[in-house]
């Protein structure tokens, strides 16, 4: 237990964001999409990031690349700081450097991720030309290279992207976010729009290439099978907000917040014999008009009067085991583990 | 990509057929005896009869017009003219050189100015020069070309002297006509190309391309604009078709001998089979420059090469 | 981008106007659409009460007062024959838009009709009219018109024939193209189970739901009539003198353009600002109906 703590000494930290606050100002109101969210990942770690639609993933990854369409976003607050430095104080062109060639980004749908006029070598060749000193031959040669360790034939790399299937779009999406041997990877619901099939094989690709190219992972998701299958550390996101963050062992053994305890309610069990499925009661709460205080309080079971006037702040409840619900929180310190 | 064209080209022809059954039909329709109208009122009964009799006016309705297609196609003739009796076709290949290069000048200027209108105004969007854009757009748009036409040649012929009022032998004198037939062009393409890139420019791939750290101008030229151009090269084609229609007021106004000021002249004289063959022809023409368009689309978009291979 | 369209039901959720309401509360948004509504109701109004507004009869000659500049007794002038220009514009204005107006009603009833059968009925009926319709769209609408008029021969009546059927192609597709998409919805199944007839199904069913890109399009083919209209006028075809259609009295005024440009400029002013507001009515309709496509 105690090594694990130790990851997130400085020198390890790769990623670390600090009360990141991101809105959609439009004509019908302003959308709170993130809401001073503190986020940590070290070298070498996978971080599943678990929630539902809309609670704010993507526009967190976006965040970290930057990419947040403006208008109508708008990043409020807060820091996100990759290998020592603030990623929100750089320039536009230092950040060009860092977006693929330094963090690269998978996106949910492969369908429409590439471009439908374009060659996939070439869509290959573009990443390395920018952030690798290496001419035109050379530059389609490595995609060629890149192709094949994604498993796709090389002489396939002269075809248009609507050639290949939804799980092949995706192994050549993956190709592109590691020609340039990027230190993060953030892979947003890489295999949400795929058979299910495919999705085994796709995700067993990124874990193995994840290994080979020694890459950290932040993956979105809101499947927590995957997230059990791949990852080290996982963070609960409700509504803009970190809710609870720690090893995956102790979220799965341990879950304190009602919100991931209401999650894993809700995963269908096949060992255990039940009529029904417990799902968490409400809905989630309208993003432009957010509840006061802890914005899960509506539909919580534990809620107290306080819940509805504070927000809670993110309590260390264990050992590397952060949730922000003092409620629980105090409810595991009473219990003395 | 061959067989694509061949079958292109051949389904082209029952389209063809169809329109020149339309126009026959309506030419049919149209009251008035055209042995008389050749002939003159002077003619004898006999001569009239024996003259229905040789070219075979006598015979049923669809008869008559598989004799019209057989004649078209072997010796492309399309009737004879009422008032000046020459072969229609041969009206038309005098006039049509003009028409021709009327629209040719036009779809250029309208190209050269709209597209990149329409990528400016996409990419600074909500901006003046986006909002001027877009109601210069509309105000081209409703606007009639007839009285555009004569707007031009108030300020440029009559106030300003600087460009002729008529005639399409010079260059100076081809300036204003293609101008006044290019407006509509313009403010379309400006639109649809404003429009295409909005729509392409939030497309997923892009913000693949951004993610890959790729500078905001090779985004947008090459990746969005690629995309955005294949509704827009359609529309060219389309406009082209449109603007052979549209030279027939533009010719009138501005005196420029081609096909259109031949078919109002037509008109005005009652001579429907130059009208008829007129509206065929550029009808012919008009489906001609579609089935290019729709080759070129082929070759700028590789699904649809895909498709068709 | 899920984030962010996560937004978009709690809109909804919020404002529960509905139908006619919710879309002309989105309409009130956009001024040039605004503009363009009450342009074309004030045109009709006008249109409706020419006897009562007009200054003149619009027949009215006084060769006294011929080619007169715009003065207090001739707000817009007079034209070669003495009549006053504004008086003739706004029986014009009736002439354009019954031209326009009922032209689309032709279009849009025979090309709906067509449109929704062989959306419906698909298959060879289906193939049918819509190859027919390719004939007719391999013609460019303008000449189309021309073609026909030519063969009615001139007046108001072959006119809005010539127009409405030269524009029936455009109705045909799409509303074949709305009847196909929801052909297959689940409501429509629903209505099949029930027992109700085909004709039920369409009129009640199928058509209601694809007004949206009717009324869209049924706005722009007024303009377009309407500029077809005049262009035909204008080169002798439809609407003849002395009636004051706007085309032909550019038409009548364009010879005298060197020294009474007035003759000319304000009819083709008429019809500019008539298009142009229908235009904008119809482009704000397009927003205003269908959400998705703007931001």
């Amino acid at each position: 237990m105690t090594d694990k703590t130790n990851t997130n000494t400085n020198d390890n930290l790769l990623l670390d964001i600090r009360d990141l606050t991101i809105q959609y100002v439009t004509d019908s109101g302003t959308v709170h999409a993130v809401e001073n969210l503190n986020l940590r990942l070290g070298r070498g770690e996978t971080l599943g990031f678990v929630g539902e639609t809309g609670a704010g993933k993507t526009t967190t990854a976006l965040g970290i690349m930057r990419l947040i369409p403006s208008p109508p976003g708008v990043v409020r607050s807060g820091k996100i700081i990759f290998e020592g430095e603030d990623l929100l104080e750089k320039s536009e062109a230092e950040m060009r450097a860092v977006r693929g060639g330094k963090i690269a980004m998978i996106f949910q749908d492969p369908m429409t991720s590439l471009n439908p006029v374009m060659t996939v070598d070439k869509q290959i060749a573009e990443m390395i030309k920018l952030h690798k000193n290496v001419g035109e031959a050379e530059s389609l040669k490595l995609a060629g290279d890149m192709l094949e360790l994604v498993g796709i034939q090389r002489e396939r790399m002269r075809d248009y992207p609507h050639q290949f299937s939804g799980g092949m779009k995706q192994r050549v999406v993956i190709a592109i976010a590691l020609a340039c041997d990027p230190g993060l990877l953030i892979a947003d619901e890489p295999t949400t729009a795929l058979d299910v099939t495919i999705q085994a094989q796709v995700l067993e690709l990124m874990k193995e290439l994840k290994r080979q190219f020694d890459a950290s992972m932040l993956l979105i998701t809101h499947d927590l099978g995957i997230v059990a299958d791949i990852c080290d550390k996982v963070a609960i996101m409700y509504a803009g907000r970190v809710v609870e963050y720690a090893d995956k062992r102790a979220l799965y053994t341990s879950p304190l917040h009602p919100y991931t305890i209401g999650l894993f309610n809700s995963v269908p069990d096949l060992d255990e014999d039940k009529e029904a499925l417990n799902t968490i009661p409400g809905l989630m709460p309208d993003p432009m008009d957010l509840p006061s205080g802890c914005a899960f309080h509506p539909r919580c079971t534990h809620a107290t009067e306080e819940c509805s006037k504070s927000k809670p702040p993110m309590v260390e409840a264990g050992p590397g085991h952060f949730v922000s619900c003092p409620v629980r929180a105090g409810l595991k310190a009473q219990g003395g583990e | 990509m061959i067989r694509y064209i061949l079958r292109r080209i051949l389904f082209l022809i029952p389209v063809l057929i169809g329109v020149a059954f339309c126009v026959f039909t309506l030419l049919y329709l149209t009251p008035g005896d055209p042995a008389r109208m050749i002939l003159g009122d002077m003619a004898t009964e006999n001569a009239i009869k024996e003259f229905r009799a040789k070219e075979g006016l006598d015979k049923p309705f669809l008869l008559q017009f598989g004799n019209y297609i057989y004649k078209a196609i072997t010796q492309g003739d399309i009737g004879r003219s009422y008032i000046t009796k020459r072969p229609v076709m041969n009206e038309i290949m005098a006039t049509f050189p003009a028409t021709l290069k009327l629209a040719a000048f036009a779809i250029v200027i309208a190209v050269v100015v709209g597209l990149p209108c329409g990528i400016l105004s996409a990419i600074k969007q909500y901006s003046v020069f986006d909002t001027l854009a877009m109601i210069f757009a509309m105000i081209g748009l409703s606007m009639p070309v007839f009285w555009l036409g004569l707007l031009l040649i108030l300020l440029f012929s009559v106030h300003l002297r600087w460009l002729p009022p008529s005639g399409f032998d010079t260059f100076k004198a081809m300036i204003l006509p293609s101008l006044a037939l290019s407006a509509q062009s313009i403010s379309m393409i400006t639109r649809m190309t404003r429009s295409s890139m909005l729509e392409v420019v939030r497309a997923d791939y892009i913000r693949t391309a951004r993610s890959k750290g790729q500078k905001e101008s090779v985004v947008i030229w090459v990746h969005a604009l690629h995309n955005a151009l294949i509704p827009v090269v359609t529309l060219c084609g389309l406009q082209f078709g449109h603007l052979l229609a549209g030279a027939i007021l533009t010719e009138s106004i501005f005196a420029v001998p081609g096909v259109g000021r031949l078919m109002v002249e037509s008109i005005k004289m009652r001579d429907y089979p130059v009208v008829q063959g007129g509206v065929l022809f550029v009808a012919v023409a008009f489906s001609v420059v579609n089935l290019l368009v729709d080759l070129l689309y082929a070759y700028i978009d590789p699904r649809i090469k895909a498709q068709y291979r | 981008m899920s984030d962010y369209s996560a937004a978009a039901p709690a809109v909804t959720g919020r404002k529960s106007r509905r139908g006619l309401a919710e879309v002309l509360f989105r309409l009130r948004k956009s001024p040039l659409a605004m503009f363009g509504l009450i342009f074309i109701l004030c045109l009709a109004f006008v249109a409706v009460f020419a006897g009562v507004l007009a200054p003149y009869p619009y027949q009215k000659q006084n060769l006294m007062h011929s080619y007169e500049t715009p003065s207090r007794q001739f707000w817009l002038g007079t034209d070669e024959f003495g009549r006053d220009i504004l008086s003739r514009l706004i029986y014009g204005a009736r002439i354009s838009l019954q031209v326009g107006f009922i032209a689309v009603g032709i279009a849009l009833f025979v090309g709906g009709m067509l449109g929704a059968v062989a959306g419906y009925y698909g298959g060879w009926i289906d193939n049918g009219i819509m190859r027919l319709m390719d004939v007719l769209l391999s013609v460019p609408q303008t000449l189309l018109a021309i073609a026909i008029a030519a063969s009615l021969g001139p007046g108001l009546f072959n006119l809005m024939i010539a127009v409405g059927i030269a524009a029936v192609p455009n109705y045909a597709r799409i509303v074949r193209g709305s009847v196909l998409s929801i052909r297959e919805m689940e409501f429509i199944e629903a209505a099949r189970a029930v027992g109700s007839s085909d004709l039920r199904i369409i009129l009640k069913h199928i058509l209601p739901n694809s007004m949206a890109p009717i009324i869209v399009q049924s706005t722009l083919g007024v303009a377009s009539a309407i500029l077809n209209a005049a262009g035909l006028s204008f080169i002798g075809l439809g609407i003849q003198p002395p009636y004051p259609e706007w085309g032909a009295m550019l038409s009548g005024g364009r010879q005298y353009i060197r020294d009474y440009a007035h003759l000319t400029l304000y009819p083709g002013l008429a019809i500019m600002l008539t298009i142009l507001a229908l235009n904008f009515l119809g482009d704000g309709l397009r927003d205003a109906l269908d959400p998705k496509l703007k931001r």
